[in-house]
């Protein structure tokens, strides 16, 4: 796994593509939806727990796409499969790659967010911290694995989010309600419950994927 | 007797409608090297991909070294070498860090050292050190080929090694060839050259439409009846519905 790892973030630190991909729809995301809503309007602040997830998403579908179209170029995918090791083990490293990649974006997106919707720097954030991370490792193991199966095909750019979005509706259902708890100052025992989803279902999409990994690239 | 590195017994690999292999039973020894003819679209490729693990086939088995494919070990990929159209490198890395990746996905002991050995052996010089997306197709080809010999696989498939290659380049990889075969290595390679297989292997067949054609030795008697099986192989169709009549 650690070889697959390796691989991925040297690529990424030649042509930043993929970060700077996550990066620049995540942030024009957020502004484009911060802009939509009145800076006075009472309504503001309950969108901005809506607005961080569809950033997540929205640039976490992209991030992914492209972490796989480098497996494309060549048939480098191809190279993959014959190398002796279990096919559920690229999965894994392809899953730990895309969401190291989100969370480095969320280190950008979130101050930002905090800006945008004139939140106040605190602990909070932190805790939010903890809920984007266990959303981004279920929607990258669901993504990761129709990011393999999309990426073959010639409507792929559309062919991911219409397969991946419906499947991450738990994913933004939790962390949204998580996100809205959080940042009324709840602490993260009071969205338990949410947490418990977000883990079950980050166990579930990654166990699932594994198993199913080496049947999704065949052809 | 040597043991077996290959043998197929009905093997079939559907596309949809299409038979790209239409139940080929054959047995390759240990050590052998064999040419495998036929016009575009026979099912050459697909024979390969499926010999290398890369397809699963529709039906009939499959033995690699005497274990059955459907086994699945990933261990068993480890003696199979492939060389295929496209380099399976990736073009943002150099071709040394290409090398060393595919050494450590191998698990090569001192992985360092056999890229250095691969480096020098396909003469990559100070190519090695450029991104692979900078190579001319001579200097990619000899990458890939460092790439599927980096872990000296017992089998090596080669998918038309030779295809748009200079002189110069297409003889390089000649020699390495004949170098694999004399460290013991099993040769199976799909070829429009035909002057090129019958120099480097010693058993030819002929794919058409799907199906097996001839197979025999390469020798001096032996050329005519081939010329004759590959000019009919040449005319047939590329490939062959299912269910549509199988004429030998």
């Amino acid at each position: 796994m650690l070889p697959l790892i390796w691989k991925d973030l040297l690529i990424e630190f030649r042509t930043k593509e993929t970060l700077v991909s996550l990066l620049m729809l995540g942030l024009l995301t957020l502004l484009v939806l911060s802009l939509a809503f009145d800076p006075l309007s009472e309504l503001r602040p309950l969108a901005a727990p809506g607005t961080l997830w569809v950033a997540v998403i929205f640039a976490g579908v992209l991030g992914i796409h492209r972490s796989f179209l480098c497996e494309r170029e060549n048939e480098c995918l191809q190279g993959l499969l014959l190398c002796p090791v279990d096919r559920g083990t690229i999965f894994l490293a392809k899953v730990f790659g895309n969401a190291l990649f989100m969370l480095g974006a969320q280190c950008v997106i979130l101050p930002v967010f905090v800006v945008f919707f004139n939140l106040f720097p605190s602990l909070a954030l932190l805790r939010l911290v903890v809920v984007l991370s266990l959303g981004i490792v279920g929607f990258a193991a669901a993504g990761t694995l129709f990011a393999a199966i999309s990426v073959r095909t010639r409507a792929r750019e559309v062919l991911l989010p219409l397969l991946v979005l419906p499947l991450v509706v738990p994913v933004l259902i939790a962390g949204v309600s998580a996100t809205a708890k959080i940042l009324a100052g709840k602490g993260l025992a009071d969205v338990a419950r949410w947490l418990h989803l977000l883990a079950g279902y980050d166990l579930l999409a990654v166990v699932v994927g594994w198993m199913i990994f080496e049947y999704a690239v065949e052809e | 007797m040597a043991a077996e590195a290959i043998r197929a017994e009905g093997l079939t690999r559907r596309f949809g409608a299409v038979m790209a292999l239409d139940r080929i039973s054959l047995c390759v020894q240990a050590g052998e090297a064999v040419a495998v003819f036929g016009p575009n679209g026979a099912g050459k490729t697909t024979l390969l991909r499926v010999i290398g693990t890369l397809l699963r086939p529709t039906d009939g088995r499959l033995w690699l070294f005497g274990h059955d494919l459907r086994s699945g070990s990933p261990a068993l990929r480890r003696r199979v070498g492939v060389l295929s159209h496209q380099s399976f490198l990736y073009p943002d890395l150099t071709a040394a860090e290409n090398l060393l990746f595919y050494a450590r996905m191998y698990s090569l002991p001192e992985a360092g050292r056999r890229v250095a050995e691969s480096v020098e052996r396909l003469e990559l010089g100070e190519w090695a050190a450029r991104p692979v997306r900078t190579l001319s197709r001579g200097m990619l080809q000899r990458c890939a080929l460092a790439r599927a010999l980096i872990h000296r696989p017992e089998l090596l498939l080669l998918d038309e090694p030779f295809t748009g290659l200079d002189l110069e380049a297409a003889a390089a990889i000649e020699r390495l060839l004949r170098e694999e075969q004399q460290r013991g290595a099993t040769i199976v390679l799909t070829t429009h050259d035909v002057a090129r297989g019958f120099a480097i292997c010693q058993r030819a067949i002929i794919l058409s439409r799907g199906a097996l054609r001839w197979d025999g030795p390469i020798s001096p008697a032996a050329r005519a009846e081939f010329e004759g099986r590959y000019a009919e192989a040449v005319r047939g169709a590329p490939a062959r519905a299912v269910g549509e009549a199988c004429c030998l």
